[in-house]
């Protein structure tokens, strides 16, 4: 079973999404902090990191910088799955190494899973 | 005759300004800090100080130096007014960006809470389907469809907000026009056929790479076929002859170093009066509301912004009762 370690302050919408993977067939473990999150990251070395910008403690960007400086988790992909729409922050993140870049409310739930097994290469990826 | 007309029409404008209450009432600020009040105050203080310093000019003409006295003292004054006038506007710019940045801000805020919905109901969507009843599954589409709705009001909402800010960002690039138009038919023929509208498209496939930013201008179109689809539908539902079916035509073709687009539809039209308002935020038009639909009057608006903001012009022409042409130009990728 493939575990999906998720980075999001805002429970409502972390219980929805982990509801929604845990029956698609994942493990799912979270974080409602970015050091938390990092933490997990190092700790349990999932399969695929689902990382929103704008949290406590520790922004998304640092969270995914570390990420990737750090050999273990280096290759671990990253969506990042946030509200934030503007280009700079596109391309800060793709710059420092995530997989892809979803805006949450432009996005129904089935369309991220789809993005999710894409990103574990389950299934062929594409824009 | 029509020179008369012209003055009447200038002097009942003139008037209208004059109702400074009512004018400074709609910026939020006093009426001394106002800058058609001030304007006033100043006109007529020019004017008086013109009348005094020419009346103590001829009459103490041998004692220059309190004629000069005067005109320094009443020179001062103005520059006091004209420094408030200044002030009051760069006090009215800054209402009006905190105004936008507000928009912009609570548009970003009610993304999350909006995300939370749609996603919960996506969730119940997929989880209880099977245990559902036909009412149950009628409120969820009722549901559906108004976070949907606010989602795009949001949208629109935090698009307008940059507008206006002048951060609005295009992503130009080359791409070919004719096949943005066949998706978004594509994506629009279930809703078309539906409304039992035929759509027909005039243009050649042969045009070259249109240059701008592919996400809006499709944005754009939506819009405009959109809007021609609704009004179109509801003016064959309220027409005598049910049996006619409704066309709405999409052309497009090369004009100069420009592509030339329009959609022309069969609906309701635009009544002369508001014409001249069509592209103004938040209007929607006295015809519109008659007819009831749906709209957040920000599409038009939106629409015109983008095509101007990459270097293309935007127009339409309409008759009530019979229909709306809606056109726009993009430049050739060759000529840009």
């Amino acid at each position: 079973m493939k575990t999906i370690l998720f980075v999001e302050d805002e429970s409502a919408l972390q219980k929805t999404f982990e509801d929604t993977l845990k029956e698609q067939g994942y493990s799912v473990i979270h974080a409602l902090d970015g050091e938390t999150g990092l933490r997990l990251a190092k700790e349990k070395n999932p399969d695929l990191v689902l990382l929103d910008l704008i949290l406590p403690k520790m922004s998304g960007f640092e969270v995914l910088e570390e990420l990737k400086q750090d050999k273990a988790t280096k290759h671990i992909p990253v969506i990042i799955l946030t509200n934030l729409e503007d280009m700079q922050n596109v391309q800060k993140a793709v710059d420092l190494g995530a997989t892809t870049y979803l805006l949450k409310s432009s996005y129904r739930l089935e369309e991220i899973v789809s993005k999710v097994k894409q990103a574990l290469g389950e299934t062929p990826f594409s824009q | 005759m029509y020179g008369i007309l012209i003055i009447m029409i200038t002097f009942h404008d003139v008037l209208a300004q004059l109702t400074f209450n009512d004018q400074c009432r709609k910026f939020g600020i006093p009426l001394w800090q106002c800058p058609h009040f001030l304007f006033f105050v100043m006109g007529m203080l020019i004017i008086v100080s013109i009348l005094i310093a020419y009346a103590l000019g001829s009459q103490l003409v041998d004692d220059p130096f309190v004629v000069n006295l005067i005109i320094l003292g009443l020179t001062a004054s103005l520059i006091t007014i004209a420094f408030i006038i200044t002030h009051s506007f760069e006090k009215l710019a800054e209402a009006n960006r905190l105004k936008s940045e507000f928009v912009g801000i609570v548009s970003h805020q009610l993304r999350t809470p909006l995300t939370n919905f749609i996603w919960a109901l996506d969730f119940l969507n997929t989880e209880a389907k099977e245990d559902v009843t036909e009412k149950q599954e009628g409120y969820f589409h009722i549901l559906e469809a108004n976070a949907d709705r606010m989602k795009n009001l949001v949208n629109e909402l935090l698009t307008v907000s940059r507008i206006q800010e002048g951060t609005l960002p295009l992503y130009k690039q080359e791409f070919s026009f004719v096949q943005l138009v066949n998706v978004v038919v594509s994506e629009f023929s279930p809703l078309i056929r539906a409304s039992n509208i035929k759509l027909v498209v005039e243009g050649g496939s042969d045009l070259p790479n249109v240059y701008s930013d592919p996400a809006r201008l499709r944005n754009v179109v939506s819009n405009l076929l959109d809007n021609a689809i609704k009004y179109t539908k509801k003016a064959a539902d309220k027409s005598q002859n049910q049996q006619e079916q409704p066309v709405i035509t999409l052309r497009y073709e090369a004009r100069g170093d420009k592509l030339y687009f329009e959609i022309q539809d069969q609906g309701i039209g635009i009544p002369r009066n508001d014409e001249k308002y069509i592209f103004q935020r938040f209007f929607r038009s006295s015809n519109v509301l008659k007819h009831e639909t749906q709209g957040s009057g920000l599409g038009l608006y939106i629409a015109k912004s983008i095509v101007e903001k990459a270097d293309g012009e935007m127009g339409f022409h309409s008759e009530e009762y019979k229909g709306s042409t809606f056109w726009f130009t993009v430049p050739f990728a060759t000529h840009v």
